[in-house]
């Protein structure tokens, strides 16, 4: 039967378009017209309904960044493949042990439907957090926040290994070196890269994917400062209710 | 090697002294061996478990000192003259308890040596644990000068240097509660509970540790306890059932705080607690050995038979030594990244102590009871002093 259809559209003769009526042309044009308006009007609303839900994400925090610069990132977690290539490359630059790590990548199962779940890759690293419970807890602020950068470092010489910054981090960010005799951590490649002028961190330069952009939130120019200033973006931290007010920010494309 | 004088010397007292000593020699050798071979290798904690029973043990004597100090403070501080027989022996183990707390913690720490230096030199006064060492440290040296003033008969002195050591105590022990208190990331410990709670669970525990250690030294070195020391006891137990009951409050509150409204990390730690991994420890040691047989047998024997209370008591010190693993380790156990779909996230963390960490734990016992059974010897039974 419908061997027979195409048969009958192909022996039909070609009118042309020359031939069809300016109105008809019209009528054509507006319900294009008329289809996409509708569209993209609704994609608009929809856009206009969404801020309120989006701006109400963004940490209370942002926009007050006593640091200069200001080091962040932020981590567009539906980017990540699971790579590990930001892993690898923390573990060589910052010569990190194997059984230890600064950075690595959790694997979320979000529930998409019944009995469904949508994979979703989040890269965790230590979020240099403006109130950082470990630095409060330090006995004798071996770890400490830079008063010039808010990386959170480690003064290896003076840790003395009683862990209460490791029990204080609601982010499971330090592990004790047994080979520096001192507590570890993400320092935004401080001691490896920024400190001898390269940027940006290991991770970021490693991912392939563009997952993890890293920069100065201070720096209105700076992608980050972008991303996390984008009222129409959805951005979060971790476990906010900590009050820890994470510098490293989450969102989705 | 002791100064042994008197009447309290017998081959019990020496043998158990030598038991101890040897299980000194043996946590020590433990510990020392853990410094060289590094703690990951010979210690079972973890990155996300990083307190284990070393730091439960610590807390468990430096609890049990503190209480020694307030409850027995009833008496030789605050003039109430019917406890102040029991003085002496209470200040000496609160000096033996804290100094086996120190063991612990000085063979958990992973640098020790470098804890006196960036202490002092470094010091972070927003910190509790800066705080706990710091006055923990005063704490011991105004005990060791009241100690030695009650052994020198200058009691006016000695109640003052007990009164320093009693704020000094206070103020230390409630900074070890919040060193647990005031880490938002566990939510099981998080808020003013534990600073208060760690108070009174202290004169709960000195208070079982006064009863049992003094019937222990007159049984063991087989003399008569004398009638004052009969009459101090029986008010140090109406003031353990006391303290038994104020405890039983707080763990009921505990409870229903954490059950009600489901809070996050509160709720998964006491359901490890009801039913969970925990369950054994906490209905056996914590709830029926540790407050309710207690309370029940010292308020049936009316604080005056002190075999019972004293059987009790030593039960009791074991519960709360499971108390203090439970309440360290439990509030570890939740995972950080609990509820937001983490695949492969288990239910609980998982920490089981290694044989090193045992044998420091006895290292510790060990010196505390080479310190005891040395204190009955060299103070000749800590002898009332009138």
């Amino acid at each position: 039967m419908f061997k027979g259809f195409a048969d009958w559209v192909k022996s039909l003769k070609n009118e042309g378009v020359e031939h069809i009526a300016s109105e008809e042309r019209r009528a054509f044009l507006k319900l294009g017209l008329v289809i996409t308006g509708v569209y993209a009007g609704g994609k608009l609303l929809s856009v206009v309904s969404r801020v309120r839900e989006v701006y109400a994400d963004i940490p209370e925090y942002v926009d007050k960044y006593p640091y200069k610069p200001h080091y962040s990132m932020v981590l567009r977690t539906d980017r990540c493949i699971d790579c590990q290539l930001c892993m690898e490359a923390c573990r060589k630059t910052n010569h990190v042990p194997p059984y230890g790590w600064r950075t690595r990548i959790l694997e979320q199962h979000l529930p998409s439907g019944e009995g469904q779940w949508t994979r979703r890759f989040m890269p965790i690293l230590c979020n240099h957090c403006n109130e950082p419970p470990c630095v409060r807890a330090c006995p004798t602020r071996a770890t400490y926040k830079d008063p010039e950068t808010g990386i959170v470092k480690v003064n290896v010489k003076k840790c003395i290994g009683c862990k209460t910054c490791m029990a204080a981090c609601p982010y499971d960010m330090r592990y004790f070196n047994e080979e520096k005799r001192a507590i570890d951590k993400c320092d935004f490649c401080w001691e490896s890269r920024l400190s001898k002028g390269k940027f940006p961190t290991a991770c970021a330069k490693a991912c392939p994917a563009g997952v993890r952009i890293f920069g100065d939130l201070a720096d209105p120019n700076s992608r980050v400062y972008q991303l996390v200033h984008d009222p129409y973006r959805a951005i979060w931290v971790l476990r906010p209710s900590m009050g820890a007010r994470p510098n490293v920010f989450y969102t989705i494309n | 090697m002791v100064a042994t004088q008197g009447a309290v010397k017998n081959s019990k007292i020496v043998g158990l002294f030598v038991v101890s000593l040897i299980l000194l020699v043996i946590g020590l050798g433990a510990g020392i061996r853990s410094f060289v071979v590094g703690h990951m290798e010979a210690y079972g904690v973890t990155r996300e478990i990083p307190w284990g029973v070393l730091i439960s043990t610590y807390v468990f004597w430096v609890v049990t000192s503190t209480g020694l100090c307030l409850t027995s403070s009833i008496g030789h501080v605050f003039g109430y003259k019917p406890m102040e027989p029991v003085a002496s022996r209470s200040i000496f183990l609160a000096i033996c308890t804290i100094l086996a707390g120190f063991f612990a913690i000085g063979m958990e720490l992973e640098n020790p040596w470098r804890l006196p230096i960036w202490n002092s030199l470094s010091p972070n006064l927003r910190s509790n644990i800066w705080w706990m060492g710091t006055l923990y440290g005063a704490y011991l040296f105004f005990m060791l000068i009241e100690f030695g003033l009650i052994r020198l008969h200058r009691h006016k002195q000695a109640a003052l240097a007990g009164l320093l050591g009693v704020i000094a105590g206070v103020a230390a022990h409630s900074n070890l509660g919040a060193v647990f208190g005031l880490l938002h990331a566990h939510e099981f410990w998080y808020g003013p509970y534990m600073p208060i709670y760690f108070i009174a669970s202290a004169m709960m525990s000195g208070a079982a540790a006064i009863i049992f250690f003094t019937w222990f030294a007159y049984r063991f070195s087989g003399r008569e306890m004398d009638e004052s020391t009969v009459k101090a006891l029986q008010v140090t137990g109406k003031v353990y059932a006391l303290l038994t009951a104020v405890v039983i409050f707080f763990t009921v509150w505990k409870i229903i705080a954490s059950l009600a409204g489901k809070p996050h990390g509160k709720w998964e730690t006491i359901m490890a607690f009801l039913k969970g991994p925990f369950a054994f420890n906490f209905w056996v040691f914590e709830v029926f050995l540790g407050l309710v047989l207690p309370f029940l047998v010292v308020v049936g024997v009316r604080a005056r038979d002190i075999n019972a209370m004293a059987l009790v008591s030593g039960l009791a010190l074991l519960a709360i030594f499971v108390m203090r693993y439970d309440l360290v380790i439990g509030g570890q156990i939740v995972p950080h990244y609990a509820g937001m779909h983490i695949y492969g996230l288990p239910e609980y963390y998982h920490y089981t102590p290694s044989l090193s960490e045992w044998l420091v734990v006895l290292g510790s016992l060990g010196l505390f009871g080479a310190l005891f059974l040395w204190g009955e010897m060299a103070f000749d039974g800590h002898k009332p002093i009138h």
